[in-house]
């Protein structure tokens, strides 16, 4: 039912905790579901050096915040900003139509943290 | 390996080969297989596979056939019927093979709302039963059928008063699982009965009571006489048989609808060339659960009592569903306080252990267990929620196994969390 990405992602969760005096945070729930990812940053000059990740629920959903975590650390921010959700889904091989909105999530929260770092 | 079943053996799945005098609590590795959702299905024994296998190419006849190859067969047939209805205490006119329990609930259900509507179009039955029922009830609805979906308690098991007050002059059928397959809940069949003999003393002759008796044939003492049913279903691949098989208990003297139509087997109930190598493989399961039926029973009931009381000891948060004094012993429904039922299911599966949830999505259904949400659980307690469901192989090396992988899953699933004090601001999205 789930890729082998998905299942090392949910055997080994990458990068899972909370950054102490994060740069920026990122905290959504999808409230059909209510699946939920909070994500810390640290940016460093116009990169994101460092970021942590917790979340609950489906196992798409944890998946997707720790791939994501996975895929924005070290990098600069512009190319964050065109990080999508079918990036997501392509670093988990592939998703079921129904959890979509897990890649979804792990975007905003992201675009979350983000924002939250740019105030 | 000292813990499995007794005498009717069966290697048990796959596992790296361990002392079982003392406990191990070692975490299991990669090839480790470890079944626990036997609700589910069940693996065959081998004295079953042994059984069915002369089917295949030696005694094939067709059972109606007049010859020998074919009269060879039918023999087989009538001594799995013994078996069967030996099982249940009935007599083996008693006893119609189908297809499965499917087919038995569908059976019933039809079969009794055409063949009376003299006794009216009024049927009664819970919002526990398996899909074979719920959904047969609700096709019945269709086609102008009333139908009363009796509620349960918090323990899910259903009401008497309920269902004495559901019952009307225009009551054809009532139908009561016996065990929930989900919680293993038993339901008070024999109770429901003596409402029904009464109802039938006072001139409602054709009120009959059915009961799914899937998930408790082969686990504990199921006699028809005793429960009171005109109707019982059963099926082959919960007690060790093969897939694909099952019967259907229909007292003498009850009449119904056939459904399946094109040959007057099985006493014109119901067509089809029997399935002779599934009928004798349920036989011969049949008759060892028979053998074996107490010893089972005690040893599944401490094995699943021990998880849970080890569960309970070594995780907060976790409750037990369902009605603990009265179940079949083999199934354990558990909910877990800040834990996704799926994913603990597919954390578990990654280290080779195999167990069920209540929460949606795990199912390839979008919809939670109905039957924790008829119990009034709360939707994080079905998201949360566990059932494993353990059977004559199950040994206890396998339930420690388990319980330490459910151990570090619960508290790396719940460490991962975020905590409500964090939420600075959800953002809704």
């Amino acid at each position: 039912m789930y890729t082998p990405q998905v299942a090392e992602h949910i055997a080994n969760p990458r990068n899972v905790g909370e950054l102490d005096n994060p740069s920026g945070t990122g905290d959504v729930t999808n409230q059909v579901c209510m699946d939920r990812i909070r994500l810390t940053v640290r940016i460093e000059g116009d990169c994101l050096s460092e970021a942590r990740v917790k979340a609950s629920g489906c196992p798409p959903t944890i998946a997707a915040a720790s791939v994501l975590t996975e895929l924005i650390i070290g990098r600069a921010l512009a190319e964050l900003e065109a990080l999508t959700k079918q990036a997501v889904t392509e670093a988990l091989g592939r998703l079921p139509a129904a959890k979509q909105h897990c890649a979804s999530l792990a975007i905003e929260a992201l675009r979350a943290a983000l924002n939250d770092a740019r105030r | 390996m000292a813990d499995a079943g007794p005498g009717d053996g069966g290697q048990g799945p796959v596992i790296n080969a361990v002392s079982c005098s003392t406990p191990d609590p070692r975490p299991p590795t990669p090839d480790m297989r470890i079944y626990l959702d036997n609700s589910a299905t069940t693996a065959m024994l081998p004295e079953v596979i042994e059984a069915m296998l002369p089917c295949f190419d030696e005694t094939y006849g067709n059972a109606q056939s007049v010859h020998g190859f074919g009269q060879r067969a039918k023999s087989l047939v009538e001594r799995a019927r013994r078996e069967v209805a030996t099982l249940v205490n009935a007599t083996p006119g008693e006893i119609v093979f189908v297809a499965g329990g499917t087919e038995a609930d569908n059976l019933a259900i039809r079969g009794i709302a055409a063949a009376h509507s003299e006794g009216g179009r009024h049927l009664i039955t819970t919002k526990i039963e398996h899909p074979a029922v719920l959904a047969t009830c609700q096709a019945l609805e269709q086609a102008g059928a009333h139908v009363t979906y009796l509620p349960v308690q918090r323990n899910g098991i259903v009401s008497l008063e309920d269902v004495g007050a559901a019952i009307t002059d225009d009551t054809a059928l009532i139908s009561v699982m016996h065990a929930n397959n989900e919680t293993g809940a038993v339901q008070p069949i024999e109770e429901i009965a003596a409402l029904v003999r009464e109802r039938r003393e006072r001139g409602q002759k054709y009120l009959r009571l059915h009961t799914d008796a899937v998930q408790s044939v082969g686990k504990i003492p199921v006699d028809v006489k005793r429960l009171g049913v005109d109707l019982l279903s059963l099926s082959g691949h919960k007690l060790h048989g093969p897939k694909g098989v099952g019967a259907l208990f229909i007292k003498k003297g009850v009449r119904l609808a056939k459904q399946m139509t094109g040959g007057h087997h099985e006493r014109d109930r119901r067509a089809g060339t029997e399935n002779v190598p599934g009928i004798v493989g349920l036989g011969r399961a049949a008759e060892l659960a028979r053998l074996h039926l107490g010893e089972r029973a005690e040893r599944i009931g401490q094995l699943r009592d021990y998880f849970e009381q080890q569960v309970r000891a070594r995780l907060a948060n976790v409750c037990v569903n369902g009605e603990p004094k009265r179940r079949v012993p083999h199934i354990s429904n558990l909910s877990f306080a800040d834990v996704d039922g799926e994913s603990l299911l597919i954390a578990l599966d990654l280290q080779g252990i195999a167990v069920s949830t209540g929460s949606a999505c795990a199912s390839g259904s979008l919809e939670p267990s109905h039957v924790l949400t008829a119990m009034q659980l709360t939707r994080e307690q079905v998201r949360g929620s566990l059932r494993i469901s353990l059977s004559a192989l199950t040994t206890r090396q396998e339930i420690d196994c388990a319980l330490a992988a459910i151990e570090e899953t619960v508290a790396r699933l719940r460490q991962m969390r975020p905590t409500d004090e964090e939420i600075s601001p959800a953002e809704v999205v």
